[in-house]
């Protein structure tokens, strides 16, 4: 899932600068589940603009807004109230902000920070284990990635900083190296330590449409 | 040739240093602390050491160069892309640097600039790589260039390092990736570095034990709080702590690894730390049986 949270008050605040009525665009999916732009939040969002004095046109929560048809057809169905608005906020991570570009001509306000690819490890607390790199290592690495665990990214085995095991930005944090290490040697496999990594390439500098 | 090269390949026992390019552009410092290193083979000139921001450390080489020493100079992937390190090797080439001290690079939370952004496009091992097909005439890309730099890379080595198996399987890489030498993190534990030394001297190239020279106490517990792989055990710091003079006590315990040094490294990397004048204590007989 994608993980989000909303912007503080604050900057929203300046966002809105000049702006007097929003018509506001929440995601059914991952930010429901991150509790940053689900039904709950785009209705408390609506509350605080209208405090605010400005004027909410309308509202709709898209069953994943980074779906650009869907949300080329959602919005339509409320194209009267989207027109009326000065801008479209929109509660969804930078793949939804972008369907809603793409497809309301409007200006768009985005009311989130896209953080990043999570696992759910318990309500509200999210980890992130792979950065889609494009180049998946993790047949030879036990599972687990050097790219996102290791502080530094580093494919050939741990820096010098290591020690017992411990990663040396953070003392309290497992060396992505060394979980790797354990794995494999748990396994009685060898794998990533039996080659030379090479530097990593492509991947994320080729997508196929933008 | 380098000299170091010349005196590594002699089996001679060698002594490096090192010294840290200023913050600012003055190097008059630099100039005193290389005078008092006249009689070590290289000097080590650090790159951003700690992740913290100083001059360019191929200015610093250059200017060495130009007095009549002969440096290392240390590069790291923190801070530069594969673009910026291979042009960064041809312009130290040009300049008349030959030896190299390749580093992945301490991360930047550890330095003045924590907001900065990782670099680390290549890692230590890439690194060794790139300059291996630098000096057969090519860039990464596979590029033809129009004359190969003559380079001597060397790369670090934590013989203290834990696991054992794990820290030597990278250490093995280096050796296959190109290195030629290796200087060794500051090393405390003769039991140890013993250990890594069995296993490494098998491989054929020389090390170099890094010694760092303790000044204080204090010292100690900052180098356990803050620098990356520097380990210094408990039964140190209580010599430290119980010395009349710590400082002289340091030079002691640096003589001490000396000694332990010769006859199973091929020489030592002395990081004294503003010290430089007490290097040829360091270097003294310890009198003791090593
Ligand atoms: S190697 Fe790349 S794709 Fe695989 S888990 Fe890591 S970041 Fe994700
Ligand atoms: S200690 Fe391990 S996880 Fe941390 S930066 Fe070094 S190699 Fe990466």
């Amino acid at each position: 899932m994608i993980v989000s949270k909303q912007k503080n008050r604050e900057e929203l605040l300046s966002l809105l600068d000049g702006l007097t009525s929003l018509f506001l665009v929440g995601c059914s999916a991952c930010a429901t589940v991150c509790k940053s732009g689900g039904e709950e939040e785009v209705f408390r969002m609506e509350e605080w603009l209208t405090s605010l004095g400005k004027k909410v046109t309308g509202s709709v929560v898209i069953d994943s807004p980074c779906n650009v048809n869907r949300t080329a057809r959602d919005l339509r169905d409320h194209r009267v109230q989207v027109e009326e608005a000065d801008a479209v906020m929109v509660l969804a991570c930078g793949a939804g902000v972008h369907s809603v570009v793409l497809k309301s001509g409007k200006r768009v306000i985005g009311a989130l920070d896209t953080l990043f690819l999570g696992n759910t490890i318990r309500n509200g607390q999210f980890g992130e284990k792979c950065s889609l790199c494009g180049n998946c290592l993790l047949n030879e690495t036990g599972g687990i990635c050097p790219v996102t665990l290791c502080a530094k990214g580093l494919l050939n085995g741990p820096c010098g900083g290591m020690e017992e095991g411990k990663c040396e930005v953070d003392r309290e944090l497992d060396c992505a190296w060394h979980l790797i290490y354990e794995n494999l040697k748990k396994q009685g496999r060898q794998d990533i330590f039996t080659r030379t990594v090479p530097p990593r390439t492509g991947g994320k500098n080729s997508h196929p449409e933008n | 040739m380098s000299r170091l090269s010349e005196q590594l390949a002699a089996g001679r026992f060698v002594v490096t240093a090192e010294i840290a390019p200023p913050k600012g552009v003055s190097i008059d410092l630099i100039l005193e602390q290389a005078t008092a290193m006249k009689e070590v083979t290289a000097i080590n000139v650090t790159d951003n050491q700690g992740a913290n921001m100083r001059m360019s450390p191929v200015a610093v080489a250059a200017v060495l160069v130009r007095e009549g020493y002969e440096p290392v100079l240390q590069l790291t992937c923190r801070d530069r892309n594969r673009l910026a390190l291979q042009s960064e090797l041809l312009g130290a080439s040009l300049l008349g640097i030959e030896n190299l001290l390749l580093l992945s690079g301490d991360h930047p939370s550890f330095g003045d600039h924590p907001q900065s952004r990782p670099v680390f496009d290549l890692d230590s091992i890439h690194l060794l790589e790139v300059v291996k097909s630098l000096r057969a005439g090519f860039d990464m890309a596979g590029k033809p260039l129009c004359q190969a730099p003559s380079f001597f890379p060397g790369a670090a080595a934590v013989p203290e390092g834990e696991p054992f198996e794990l820290m030597f399987q990278k250490y093995r890489k280096k050796v296959l990736a190109g290195a030629r030498f290796f200087q060794t993190q500051a090393i405390f534990d003769t039991v140890r570095l013993e250990r890594f030394m069995e296993a490494a001297r098998l491989l054929g190239v020389p090390v170099l034990a890094g010694i760092l020279l303790l000044k204080s106490a204090r010292m100690c517990h900052f180098l356990n709080d803050n620098i990356p792989g520097v380990r210094v055990p408990r039964d140190v710091i209580e010599r430290m702590e119980k010395a009349s003079d710590p400082l002289e006590e340091g030079v002691a315990i640096a003589r001490e690894l000396v000694c332990f040094a010769r006859g199973r490294c091929q020489g030592v990397h002395l990081m004294t730390l503003g010290q430089e004048k007490r290097i040829p204590d360091i270097l003294a007989n310890c009198g003791k049986q090593c």
